[in-house]
């Protein structure tokens, strides 16, 4: 009987010399679709008014930046998500440490606000039109609530979850309830809360959008909206990608407060994150 | 000097007495242990103690001030450094400095800046137990504080409470399940069992103790025989 087991053999040859790094290799398909894309509309088989090509879109991206009218639009929509998001996430983290902490916060907040979150809130629109007119108002209370469901579901699961041994331990070496809420309870909520804030900013991107549908006279969905009617399908998609950079950047905003707070964290103290 | 003192505690849960009418005294400055099958209440006389648990049906529980706990884990915050965690509740400039100290004494003083999740079992073992000591506590429970760890980390931790025990002299109640560990280093050993101290035996036998011992060896089999398990060891 063979006891010989076949190990790995160790000068098996490696074909890598003509290997390109992974990161570059996932780049070619879409490359090729971009190649693909303009050479379609040269040809004509794909027309403007479907879509512009590559190269228009890039000139249109740069001429709308010189001429300043995207970067002041872009100031209109930042503002807007920045404002909305900030109160809503502000309520978000107020309304959960309320009913978080006390079983009366709980009573009186948390069924309204579990009954709200079932309704798709973009469905407010009309009514929101109806109260706040169709300023600026509308747009940021639209943000506002998007904001504030995903903060206050996470924060107040996260303050609920936090380890009753380690609130006990507190008790024993004598802490105040401030101290115990500062010192044990929030902090064992933040990665719920970050969870949250995530979302939230999804959300309020997606708000965004739909409210700057609401007859904008500024903001990105302004521009796009404009480009529309003059049948503009480059601004039109220099918009989107707007929308997409901004989402991005958000998120690694996120991915990077969650670095700097979540340090404590096994993956990230044994440096496992290669 | 007071010392602890339990008269007529009785802990419902539902019907069922865990606790039925316990009194217990303990001297300051003595070491006890405690023994007592698995539900027997010993977690449930320990968190009395620590005021964890809310006294009724007019018992009386004397216990002095300051009493710290170390538990079955560690219970350290994950999110708080570790001189953080051993100065948790602590008032005062000098908090980061006393930390230290009783970090050194727990031979963990160059883990002060260490996040808790990077320790292994026994250090962190260790900083709770330094984050008990840093109190100057009068009263040190602790509750199986060794049962997670590995035989010979667990005869260094004896040691070392110990030597703490005589540096600083609080009243120590050690929860265990080991009648050795009792026999080892309590003066005194205690058996719960239906709701009331049930054994109370003084150990005058000098530390450290042999295994050996004549003496010993008559006492932990008596130790097992109340605790009911007589018939599985020879
Ligand atoms: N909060 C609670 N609610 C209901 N029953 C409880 C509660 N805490 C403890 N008990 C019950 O009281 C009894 C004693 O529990 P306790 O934790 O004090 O036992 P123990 O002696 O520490 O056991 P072990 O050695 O296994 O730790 C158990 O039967 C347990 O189920
Ligand atoms: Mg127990």
């Amino acid at each position: 009987m063979s006891q010989s087991i076949a190990l790995a053999a160790p000068d098996v040859p490696v074909r890598r010399s003509w290997q390109i790094p992974l990161r570059l290799r996932r780049l070619i398909s879409p490359l090729v679709l971009v190649l693909a894309w303009e050479a379609a509309s040269h040809l004509g088989v794909i027309s403007p008014r479907t879509i512009a090509a590559p190269s228009v879109i890039m000139a249109s991206a740069w001429d709308l930046t010189v001429t300043g009218e995207l970067p002041e639009n872009l100031l209109v929509s930042l503002a807007r998500v920045a404002v909305g998001f900030a109160i809503g996430v502000s309520a978000g983290i107020v309304l959960a440490v309320l009913s978080g902490l006390s079983r009366l916060g709980e009573e009186i907040l948390d069924a309204p606000l579990q009954m709200l979150r079932t309704l798709p809130f973009l469905a407010l629109v009309p009514l929101f039109i109806l109260w706040f007119g169709i300023g600026e108002l509308p747009k940021v209370a639209l943000v506002t609530l998007g904001a504030m469901f995903p903060v206050y579901l996470n924060l107040f699961a996260g303050i609920r979850g936090v380890d009753p041994k380690l609130i006990e331990t507190a008790q024993v070496f004598g802490l105040s309830r401030l101290a115990l809420i500062r010192r044990v309870i929030l902090p064992g909520a933040l990665p719920q809360l970050l969870v949250g804030l995530r979302y939230a900013l999804g959300v309020s991107w997606l708000s965004l959008v739909v409210a700057e549908q609401i007859n904008a006279s500024a903001g990105i969905g302004h521009l796009i909206n404009d480009a529309r009617d003059f049948l503009r399908t480059d601004v039109i998609v220099v918009g989107l990608m707007v929308y997409a950079l901004l989402g991005l950047g958000a998120d690694a905003l996120v991915r990077a407060l969650e670095q700097r707070t979540l340090r404590w964290r096994p993956s990230l103290v044994s440096g496992a994150r290669a | 000097m007071t010392g602890v003192r339990v008269r007529g505690l009785t802990r419902r849960f539902g019907t069922r007495a865990v606790l039925d009418r316990l009194d217990l005294t303990l001297a300051p400055g003595s070491f006890t242990a405690l023994l007592g099958r698995s539900g027997s209440g010993k977690t449930t006389l320990l968190r009395t103690l620590a005021g964890l648990d809310a006294v009724t049906e007019g018992a009386l529980v004397e216990v002095p001030r300051p009493t710290t706990v170390v538990f079955q884990e560690p219970r350290l915050l994950p999110w708080a450094k570790v001189w953080q965690n051993v100065a948790l509740g602590l008032a005062g400039d000098d908090a980061r400095a006393r930390a230290s100290a009783a970090l050194s004494e727990v031979g963990l003083g160059r883990h002060l800046d260490a996040w808790p999740l990077t320790l292994s079992g026994g250090e962190a073992q260790r900083v709770a137990l330094a984050r008990a000591l840093v109190r100057a506590p009068r009263l040190l429970l602790l509750d199986e504080p060794f049962a997670a760890l590995d035989a010979l980390t667990r005869i260094r931790m004896h040691a070392l409470v110990l030597e703490l025990w005589r540096a600083h002299g609080p009243a120590v109640l050690l929860v265990t399940h080991d009648v050795d560990e009792a026999i080892s280093l309590a003066d005194r050993v205690l058996v719960l069992d239906a709701g009331r101290i049930a054994v109370d035996v003084e150990i005058d036998l000098p530390r450290p103790r042999d295994a050996a011992n004549p003496t010993r060896a008559g006492l932990r089999r008596h130790f097992l025989e109340t605790l009911g398990v007589k018939d599985l060891v020879a």
